[in-house]
């Protein structure tokens, strides 16, 4: 008997494996079998674990990892050695690029095996070195439940990020007594929470004394939680905020102080603001090549405050003139606290509301079906409170410019990696970590081929998402800067598709095509009210382009376009 | 500029991948890389010589080692008063006259000669960077036939 009086259970790995994630409280695991995971789907067969079996394993990643961006819990995976582990590989690097917290679960040859070119036998922990966080190659089964406890810890706290564990064959059948680690202490990982005071004192002044401040805001504010910090700190003081890509949802898109996204696809008042601002509060964010624009250009009378969890993300790409490494909600509340005075920037605001007149985010209203439309109608219809998910492309920079989140954890959407074929399973993900909620995947006719098989996960998992093809005919961004930038040589972008309703039909979904403005609102509403996965084929204007346009390696106020 | 960098990391398997992987996808240059166990057997010690172009760049390495799970402590010695060494040997091809002229050149730079064989000769010399690059230049007028490195160590005062 152990301490607690429990008599200690003789387990194998895979009943280990099991007990450990329902211990760690995973509700869900998203999945495929094979060879050598057959000793866990053995125990998964009457565990209380919901295992959702998607049809490709790169499908399995996106949706553990779109549970993971709509619940803020780890998202798991499971697939076999091999290529079942080396189809997870971009839902991995995905997941990395964009910091979501993930456990990856591989199965791996018998360890006698590796490294002997066995059947299925690939080197994940090599190949998934540069794309996780960790991860690790188990060898013996008693080092199992510790290492599933680190992989969980390491995946949600800090920067949040994907970690892998390989698990060979007989490490799942061996036996040992199962030993729960209670406490998991990692002498070489310890993520910085609190900010140093001095520091957040010294951002207090600056915000005190600045003339044109700014809050550049990403995904860091998300993963912390801090939204209601962020809102308190930009109200209080009356700072106006911009978000990345990432960031969307962290402060109300509808708020007067939210000036939308910034950077390549940013709103042009956001670019200018931040272009013409003296002070930059970065928060959770890591002036990538997207947002900066020409770096050398970026923001010339600026000094800049970054907080940010991981200090590599800080003076990585642009100098900072105070750093403070933390989490985003202790920071916030500390700064908030020590800012005594509100800066006086009435003058700043008035700019920036002239900015908002001069240049809006619009789009040309006539007869023909543009594919703002119909993301805009998708947004009133569904009162701005869906969670939206996309693919990525033309049909994603115009998701997040026209469709303003107001709450975090509802946009679902591919940043740092850009994955094609990301958009149908993270909704899948998220319709199972959130199932109160209505969950779009606003596509492209390119991307949502790229996981289409996902249909029939959706559908016969009862999940009711529904998916808006914006459907243009073209890879459509990639077709935008060949029209731009390649005097309008359209290689290899114009599509020939399938029948989206009958494809749609084919896997038991419901199917609708709009090729008329007066035929979305009925469309939407009628997606709407099914109980079932709805797929509608939007036909709209082939070469619609998104503006503004910051062409790349151009500074961020010489924007193409979409200011009329 | 050239630094000298100290990592701690867990004696654990794949570590030295994790490290070396990290410098060939971030794009740093390695000058030279040893690594072997300390007074702790779980714990190794790398030590790193680097080429980093400003401090920024150095920096960022520092940061984004220090980042990996397994790597407990960084040392950069840069700003440190510490003692470095790297032990090389030469293997040379000398007859007996030029054995007298070498004979001088090792005796000044306080070398040892292993092994002595009727046409070639084996030099060891432990030494900090100076001391080896001028004793190795002056290596240049006999006829070098393998030239092997330890790499830097290096210990903080």
């Amino acid at each position: 008997m152990d301490r607690k009086g429990l008599f200690m259970a003789i387990m194998t790995g895979a009943q280990i494996l099991i007990e450990c994630l329902k211990r760690e409280g995973v509700e869900v695991m998203f999945g495929y079998p094979g060879g050598v995971v057959l000793p866990i789907f053995d125990v998964l067969y009457d565990a209380k674990l919901k295992f959702i079996l998607t049809r490709h394993e790169q499908g399995a990643a996106h949706a553990a990892d779109g549970y993971a961006r709509a619940t803020g819990k780890v998202g798991v995976c499971l697939s076999t050695s091999g290529p079942g582990a080396t189809n997870l590989v971009t839902g991995i690097a995905n997941a990395y690029m964009d910091s979501i917290p993930m456990v990856a679960i591989t199965g791996q040859v018998k360890t006698f095996l590796i490294g002997n070119d066995a059947f299925q036998e690939s080197d994940v922990t090599g190949i998934t070195r540069p794309i996780t966080k960790h991860n690790y190659l188990v060898k013996d089964v008693k080092d199992l439940a510790r290492t599933i406890r680190e992989a969980f810890y390491i995946a949600s706290t800090g920067r949040p990020g994907p970690v892998v564990i390989d698990l060979p064959v007989d490490v799942q059948t061996s036996k040992t007594e199962f030993i729960w680690p209670e406490e998991i202490r990692i002498r070489s990982y310890q993520p910085t929470m609190e900010g140093h005071p001095g520091q957040i004192k010294k951002a207090a002044k600056m915000i005190e004394k600045a003339k044109k401040p700014i809050l550049y805001v990403g995904g860091g504010v998300i993963s912390s939680g801090a939204s209601e910090q962020l809102k308190a700190l930009a109200e209080k003081n009356q700072l106006p905020v911009t978000t990345t890509f990432m960031g969307i949802g962290a402060f109300p898109g509808e708020h007067t102080l939210c000036l939308g996204m910034l950077g390549m696809h940013g709103t042009a008042y956001a670019n200018h603001a931040i272009m013409d601002s003296d002070l930059i509060v970065a928060i959770g964010a890591r002036f990538d090549d997207r947002v900066t624009g020409r770096i050398d250009a970026f923001a010339p009378g600026a000094k800049i405050i970054h907080i940010d969890i991981d200090p590599t993300s800080i003076s990585k790409n642009i100098r900072v003139d105070v750093p403070i490494v933390g989490d985003a909600k202790e920071v916030l509340r500390d700064l908030i606290g020590y800012i005594k005075k509100s800066p006086d920037i009435k003058m700043w605001l008035g700019q920036i509301e002239k900015w908002r007149k001069e240049f809006p985010l619009t789009y040309k209203h006539d007869d023909k079906l543009r594919p703002q439309f119909v993301i805009e109608k998708i947004r009133e219809l569904t009162g701005g409170d869906a969670i939206i998910a996309t693919e990525v492309g033309q049909n994603q920079m115009w998701s997040c410019l026209f469709y303003q989140h107001n709450q975090p954890r509802t946009w679902i959407s591919s940043g740092g990696l850009g994955t094609m074929g990301f958009g149908l399973p993270a909704a899948i993900g998220a319709q199972i970590g959130r199932p109160e909620k209505v969950v779009f995947d606003i596509a492209g006719d390119g991307s949502i081929q790229m996981n289409i098989q996902e249909l029939a996960t959706a559908v016969f998992n009862k999940l009711p998402v529904k998916i808006a093809i914006l459907n243009n005919g073209y890879l459509g961004m990639v077709r935008q800067w060949q029209e731009l930038f390649y005097n309008k040589r359209y290689s290899s972008t114009p599509l020939k598709n399938p029948d989206f309703v009958k494809l749609a039909e084919a896997y038991g979904a419901k199917g609708l095509r709009v090729t008329r403005k007066d035929e979305v609102a009925p469309a939407i509403k009628e997606a709407l009210a099914t109980d079932n996965v709805v797929m509608i084929d939007f036909v709209v204007e082939p070469e619609e382009n998104v503006f503004p346009m910051v062409p790349a390696g151009e500074a961020l106020n010489r924007m193409l376009g979409g200011m009329a | 500029m050239k630094h000298t960098i100290s990592i701690l990391v867990e004696n654990k398997f794949g570590v030295l991948a994790r490290v070396a992987g990290l410098f060939s996808a971030r794009g740093y240059n390695i000058d030279s890389l040893t690594v072997s166990e300390t007074q702790d057997s779980a714990i190794s010690r790398m030590t790193v010589v680097v080429n980093a172009s400003d401090e920024q760049v150095l920096e960022q390495i520092k940061k984004q080692l220090n980042k990996l799970i397994d790597v407990i402590t960084i040392i950069d010695f840069t700003k440190k008063d510490y003692i470095e060494r790297e032990l090389v040997f030469v293997k040379i091809s000398v007859d007996k006259k030029d054995f007298v002229r070498l004979k001088k050149v090792i005796g000044r730079a306080k070398a040892s000669v292993l092994v002595r064989k009727e046409d070639f000769c084996i030099v060891e010399l432990v030494a900090d960077q100076e001391h080896l690059n001028n004793f190795l230049g002056q290596l240049k007028d006999f006829k070098l036939v393998e030239l092997v490195r330890s790499g830097r160590i290096a210990i903080a005062k």
